[in-house]
C-alpha cells in the first residue's frame, strides 16, 4: 500500500493517489507515516526533474496532489507536530519585480527537502530582506528576478546585507530566467542556480542538510 | 553618391528578405527588439513613454535615427497608460499604476478564467468574454456582469436585451470603454504617424502585426501559468477544445493586422511551450498543432511569421522545423546555436541569442565576440538576423550600439 501510493503520487495520478490515502487512512495507517511517504513521492518527483523527465507542470502537479493528502491527512493528527527542520532559506523577489512563479517553485522544493524556508513575497526592498533576515536568522538568502531591472534591485540588496554586517552570516544564491553565473558575479552574490533543484543542492552544500 | 532614403528602405527590406528566403544578403540584417530601451537611451522615464506620446515620439525616434539598425520598434509594446486606466486594466502594473515611474511595466499572473468555466467559454465565447471575462480583467468594465446573455434578445430580434443597456452601471461600463477606445485609437494613430515618418527616413518597421501562439493566448491571459500547466491533466480535453477553438482567431488577428499595416512581418511571440515548461509528448500535443496551423495560414496569405520564441527551445528544434522553407524567421532567446544552425538550416531562418544579461553587465568587447560567434555559426551562408535574446529594456547603450556595428562590419558577406 506504502509503496502503491508513493509510486500514484510520483506518476501524478491525482485521483488515484488521494484513494490510495484515503483508504490507508481508513484502514488506520498513522497519518505521519501517510504524510511521510507523500514526501518521499515529491523526492521522486525533484529526481525525475533532475533527470529531465520531469519538467515545471509536474512539478506544480505534485504539490497539488500533496497538498490535496495534507488537507485529508490534517484532520486525523491530534495536535501540531514539530517536523524538524535541517536549514533555513528566506526567499523572495527583489524590488520592482513583482514574478513569483519561479520562486513558490523553488520554496516548494526546498521545504520537500526538508528546509525551513520564509518566503517573503515579491517586490521586496532592500531594507526588508535586511530587516527578515534579522528576524529568521537564514544560513541560505536566494534572491528572485525575471527582468533585468532585477540585476541591479539584486546588486542593492546584497550592498544592503553588508551595510548591515549581515553579509558574512549569509550564503546568498539568484535565480530567474535572465540571470546567469556573470550576473551573480556582477551583483555580488556567491552563486546562481539555474532551477529549482540547483537551488536545493546550493542550499544542501551551504547547511547541514546533506 | 550618397543614397537616398526610399533606396536605403528598399535595401534594408531586401537585407531581411533575403535572410527569410535563405538567399544570401550583402550582409547579416541587424533589428534589435527594443522594449523600453528607448526611453533610457532617450532620458525619459517608463512612466512618460507610457503617459507622453510626443515625448515617446522624441525618445523612439532619437533611438532609431542613433542606433541606425536595420529596422525599428515603435513604441507598440508599451501602451497607452491613459487608455489602461480607463479600463482600469488588471493584468498590468505600471509606471505611473502601482510601479515606480522607471519602472517597466508587469504582469500579474492570475487564472483570469477557471478552471470550471471552459464550458460557458466553448459554447459561447463572446458572451464569456462580454459579460464575465472583461469585466473580470477590467474593472471598469464590472458592469457589463449586469447584462443578459447576449443572445437573450430575440424579442422583436433585439427588445428583450436592450432594457438591460439602460442600467446605470451598464452605461457607465460603455462610457469607459468609449473613453478607453477614444485613447487607443489616437494612439494607433500616432503609431501610424511615427511609421510614415521612420518610413520617409529610410527605415522600415519591423513589425507588421502581432499574434499568439493559440495555446499561449489560454495560458497568458486566461488560465495563467499554473493554471493551464495544470489543465493538461485535470482537464486536457476542454484545453485542447480551446486551443483548436481560438487558433482561427491567431490566425484572424495576424492576417487582419498586416493587411491594415500593409507590413507582412507577422509577431508570434511564444512562452509557454519552451524547454522546462511542457514534456515533448505535450509539447507535441497542446502546443506544436496550433502554432503550426498558424504558421502555414499565415503563410498562405503571403505574410512572414516571425516568431519570436522566449526561453530555452534547442530541445524543440526537431518538431518545429517542420515548415515550409524559407518563409519563416525563428527568433531565440536561448538555444544551442550550432544545433540550430545544423537543424533549421536551409529550412528556416534564425534570429535572436545576444543575452540579454550581456548586454546588461558585459562589454562592448565581451558582445563584439558573442556576436562574431552568431555570424560565424548561425550567420554561415546567410539564414540569420542579429538581435537580443528577448526585448531590451535595461542595457549598456554602447553595448547595443556595438551589436549593431559590429554586424554592420564584421557581417558584410564577401
Amino acid at each position: 500500500m506504502q509503496e502503491k501510493l508513493k509510486e500514484l503520487m510520483a506518476d501524478l495520478k491525482e485521483e488515484e493517489a488521494l484513494e490510495a490515502a484515503k483508504e490507508m487512512l481508513d484502514n488506520g495507517e498513522d497519518p505521519l507515516e501517510v504524510l511521510e511517504i507523500c514526501r518521499k513521492a515529491v523526492e521522486v518527483v525533484g529526481k525525475r526533474f533532475e533527470e529531465g523527465t520531469y519538467f515545471i507542470p509536474d512539478l506544480l502537479m505534485s504539490g497539488e496532489i500533496l497538498e490535496s493528502i495534507s488537507d485529508i491527512v490534517k484532520p486525523h493528527i491530534s495536535s501540531d507536530v514539530e517536523t524538524k527542520k535541517c536549514g533555513k532559506v528566506l526567499i523572495g523577489t527583489v524590488e520592482g519585480d513583482i514574478h513569483d512563479i519561479g520562486k513558490n517553485i523553488v520554496t516548494f522544493m526546498l521545504e520537500v527537502n526538508g528546509f525551513d524556508v520564509m518566503d517573503i513575497g515579491v517586490d521586496v526592498p532592500p531594507a526588508v530582506f535586511v530587516e527578515k533576515i534579522k528576524e529568521f536568522k537564514p544560513q541560505v538568502v536566494g534572491l528572485c528576478g525575471l527582468l533585468t531591472l532585477a540585476f541591479d534591485s539584486m546588486k542593492n540588496t546584497i550592498e544592503a546585507l553588508a551595510n548591515a554586517g549581515l553579509r558574512d552570516q549569509v550564503k546568498v544564491m539568484i535565480g530567474g530566467s535572465p540571470t546567469d553565473e556573470k550576473v551573480a558575479e556582477y551583483v555580488g552574490a556567491d552563486a546562481y542556480g539555474k532551477d529549482a533543484n540547483a537551488a536545493v543542492e546550493l542550499s544542501r552544500k551551504w547547511t547541514a542538510c546533506a | 553618391m550618397e543614397k537616398s532614403p526610399q533606396e536605403l528602405y528598399k535595401e534594408r527590406e531586401k537585407r531581411f528578405m533575403d535572410a527569410v528566403q535563405l538567399k544570401v544578403p550583402d550582409r547579416v540584417p541587424v533589428v534589435p527588439c527594443l522594449d523600453f530601451f528607448p526611453a533610457i537611451y532617450a532620458g525619459i522615464n517608463f512612466e512618460e513613454s507610457m503617459y507622453d506620446m510626443d515625448k515617446a515620439w522624441m525618445a523612439w525616434k532619437k533611438t532609431a535615427l542613433d542606433l541606425d539598425a536595420d529596422m525599428y520598434w515603435n513604441s507598440y509594446i508599451s501602451y497607452p497608460g491613459k487608455g489602461l486606466e480607463a479600463l482600469g486594466y488588471k493584468i498590468l502594473q505600471w509606471p505611473g499604476n502601482g510601479l515606480p515611474a522607471e519602472r517597466m511595466y508587469q504582469f500579474v499572473e492570475g487564472e483570469y478564467m477557471k478552471a470550471d468555466e471552459y464550458d460557458e467559454f466553448l459554447a459561447d465565447p463572446s458572451d464569456y468574454l462580454i459579460r464575465t471575462y472583461y469585466p473580470r480583467i477590467c474593472g471598469t468594465m464590472a458592469g457589463l456582469q449586469k447584462l443578459s446573455p447576449i443572445h437573450s434578445g430575440f424579442w422583436q430580434g433585439i427588445f428583450g436585451l436592450v432594457g438591460n443597456f439602460g442600467d446605470p452601471e451598464v452605461q457607465e461600463s460603455l462610457r469607459s470603454l468609449m473613453e478607453a477606445g477614444t485613447i487607443f485609437a489616437k494612439w494607433f494613430d500616432f503609431l501610424g504617424e511615427f511609421n510614415q515618418e521612420l518610413e520617409s527616413l529610410g527605415y522600415p518597421n519591423a513589425l507588421g502585426a502581432a499574434t499568439y501562439a493559440p495555446y499561449d493566448i489560454i495560458g497568458d491571459t486566461f488560465r495563467g501559468t499554473r493554471g493551464v500547466m495544470l489543465d493538461m491533466y485535470r482537464n486536457p480535453d476542454k484545453l485542447l477544445e480551446a486551443v483548436d477553438m481560438v487558433t482561427p482567431w491567431a490566425l484572424e488577428a495576424g492576417v487582419n493586422g498586416a493587411k491594415a499595416s500593409g507590413n507582412p512581418r507577422v509577431w508570434i511571440w511564444l512562452h509557454k511551450g519552451c524547454q522546462g515548461f511542457m514534456n515533448d509528448e505535450q509539447f507535441q500535443k497542446f502546443y506544436w498543432p496550433g502554432l503550426k496551423k498558424l504558421i502555414m495560414g499565415l503563410i498562405e496569405e503571403d505574410l512572414v511569421p516571425y516568431i519570436y520564441i522566449e526561453g530555452d527551445y534547442t530541445c524543440r528544434l526537431e518538431t518545429i522545423a517542420d515548415v515550409p522553407k524559407g518563409k519563416v524567421v525563428y527568433h531565440f532567446e536561448q538555444v544551442d546555436i550550432y544545433k540550430a544552425k545544423e537543424i533549421l538550416g536551409g529550412i528556416a531562418c534564425i534570429s535572436g541569442n545576444v543575452p540579454n544579461a550581456l548586454l546588461c553587465t558585459g562589454t562592448p568587447e565581451e558582445v563584439k565576440e558573442y556576436c562574431k560567434k552568431l555570424i560565424d555559426v548561425l550567420g554561415k551562408d546567410g539564414g540569420y538576423i542579429m538581435d537580443s535574446g528577448a526585448c531590451i529594456d535595461e542595457a549598456k547603450p554602447e553595448n547595443i550600439k556595438a551589436m549593431i556595428d559590429f554586424t554592420k562590419e564584421y557581417g558584410v558577406y564577401r
